[in-house]
């Protein structure tokens, strides 16, 4: 087992940061963290670099505990925080080279590992980082997480605000550092990215919902959810199909509605309503959630629950 | 949405900085009451673009009008007429909700009367009529986004930029952002905004995507997706910027 999260706990003043956080991560996995800006996440991958000590509960990488051994664990991990963490008055080289030394080790014995995504900024090694675009900030980071070729690689929200290619591109290069046996804990507000992961932890306001392998097939018959398409304009149709009863929730996708039914017997209702409606620009079909569904039904549980016993949401 | 009614009207701009050329000929316009996406890779040029038309940085050459203003002579016209919000920055944290609602409706001249009514109207549909004494910076960010772009639109501009405006807020949130850009513009504003969220270029009347200081594509979400032969915006980007 490469990290074992034991029932962590941590606050700061009154508000709760994290609650009662267990998970595992098998080594060389591929997991994920996924949740909205302050759902606690960096807070746990900092608890996890032994940059902050839990409340509660305990946190082990690889048999360390990331308070009474934390020498021994910042040296088997890596960690690329959110903000952008190199020293921007050093070029390229020069920062690699820096975080090398401090690992007591060279760029050279590990250039294999880096070299893919190196090379690509290896042309600008003379260039302050602060010259850098974003892109090629975010490479180098890596490339300085990766020098002393770590056990574990923590990566705290890589590809915020970074572009469609830049971010297909970044998890392309995360595969190929997995396949080094490399285990990898990712965080990210981008559904589509957790697809990519071996399993997916869902966090939202410091707790741990759920923990789904996105490969594996959703269990049928939870619910019924619908995806009606137009390809002319959904916008109108969204708040007809909230007015219904039959209706739990209703989202924009993209050109789709997803419309998730309170039941699976109400399917006919909507159908017919959709029949209706009478619209040629209009599709549907019966879907199977993804994880942004499941994600996004979890968010409405947590809320229907707080509403229920009169909490605030703040 | 208002055919013909050009809110932003741009011809051949041209942004260099020294032998960099920032924006290489962009010519677009965007009707009254649209929503236009300006999409495009980090680096693009989309950041030199939105200055030069929110009148904080002249373009090199072209002929720009925004809200029927010109962007040499007339920008603090200019100024008066649009919103402006992005993620990076957008209420002060220091502030209460109430604070940063007069604040920004006073640096637009809104009379004490009517800051008042609109501010009481805007607390009330937003929900947040109880936290109005809380600070900003002890608000979750959806609410802070969600009270960012009410702000930047309180003056009743004719256009609003937005400039990555849902990034890192969860996917409701994001979602009822997206509703809330759709309501303004039945009130007849006209929304430009930039995102990294493919699903959101689908939202937008029309979408232009830049590579490399060029727009190389321009039009609604489903003729690019004709155009390309893709199944969603995510692979016409995808197409377009690795060609």
């Amino acid at each position: 087992m490469s990290l074992v999260a034991d029932h962590i706990d941590l606050s700061f003043e009154e508000i709760r940061a994290l609650q009662q956080i267990s998970f595992e991560v098998q080594d060389g996995e591929l997991f994920g963290l996924i949740g909205p800006d302050g759902a606690g996440k960096t807070s746990l991958f900092r608890i996890m670099a032994s940059l902050l000590v839990p409340d509660a509960g305990r946190c082990i990488m690889q048999g360390f505990d990331v308070v009474k051994d934390y020498r021994e664990v910042r040296k088997i991990i890596g960690y690329m925080p959110g903000r952008f963490s190199l020293y921007m008055d050093l070029s390229v080289e020069e920062n690699l080279n820096f975080y090398a030394r401090v690992f007591g080790t060279s760029v050279s014995e590990n250039y294999d590992l880096i070299r893919e995504v190196y090379q690509q900024i290896a042309p600008f090694g003379k260039r302050l980082a602060r010259k850098l675009s974003g892109g090629m900030k975010q490479k180098l980071a890596l490339s300085c997480a990766l020098i002393h070729r770590p056990r574990i690689l923590l990566l705290d929200e890589p590809t915020t605000g970074v572009d469609a290619v830049s971010r297909r591109e970044f998890w392309e290069m995360l595969k190929r550092i997995q396949k080094q046996g490399i285990t990898i804990v990712v965080s990210t507000p981008y559904m589509d990215e957790a697809e990519l992961c071996d399993r997916v932890a869902m966090i939202q306001k410091g707790k741990l919902l759920e923990i789904t392998d996105p490969s594996l097939p959703v269990p049928e018959d939870t619910e019924a959810l619908f995806s009606i398409r137009s390809s002319k304009e959904i916008y109108p149709y969204l708040k007809e199909i909230r007015k219904m009863d039959i209706c739990r929730s209703a989202w924009l996708f993209g050109d789709k509605l997803h419309v998730r039914l309170h039941a699976k017997k109400d399917e006919g209702e909507l159908i017919s309503q959709i029949e209706a409606w009478n619209d040629p620009a209009l599709t549907y079909e019966a879907i199977r959630p993804s994880i942004e569904d499941r994600f996004m039904g979890l968010m409405e549980l947590e809320h229907e629950s707080g509403l229920e016993n009169g909490g605030n949401s703040l | 949405m208002i055919q013909g009614e050009h809110m932003i009207e741009v011809r051949d701009l041209v942004k260099k900085f020294g032998s960099f050329t920032a924006n290489d000929r962009l010519t677009f316009y965007v009707n009254k009451g649209e929503i236009f996406g300006f999409l495009g890779a980090n680096g693009a040029g989309k950041t030199t673009a939105i200055r030069i038309l929110c009148g904080l940085s002249y373009p090199t050459s072209g002929y720009i009008r925004v809200a029927g203003h010109d962007v040499y002579r007339e920008r603090e016209k200019i100024k008066k007429k649009i919103g402006y919000m992005s993620q990076k920055f957008s209420l002060y944290e220091d502030l209460t909700v109430s604070e940063n609602i007069r604040l920004y409706a006073g640096i637009y001249r809104l009379g004490r009367k009517q800051i008042l009514k609109r501010e009481e109207q805007l607390l009330e549909r937003l929900g947040m009529t109880q936290i109005r004494n809380r600070l900003i910076g002890q608000i979750p960010l959806g609410w802070k986004q969600k009270l960012a772009f009410s702000v930047a639109i309180f003056h009743q501009p004719a256009v609003v930029f937005l400039d990555e405006p849902t990034g890192g807020v969860d996917p409701i949130t994001r979602r009822q952002f997206w509703e809330m850009i759709h309501d303004a513009t039945e009130e007849g504003i006209t929304v430009f905004v930039t995102t990294h969220y493919m699903d959101e270029a689908e939202y937008c009347d029309r979408v232009s995507i830049m590579v490399e200081g060029r727009i190389d594509a321009l039009d609604t979400p489903a003729a690019l997706k004709r155009q390309f032969q893709s199944e969603n915006m995510n692979e016409v980007f995808l197409k377009l910027a690795r060609r």
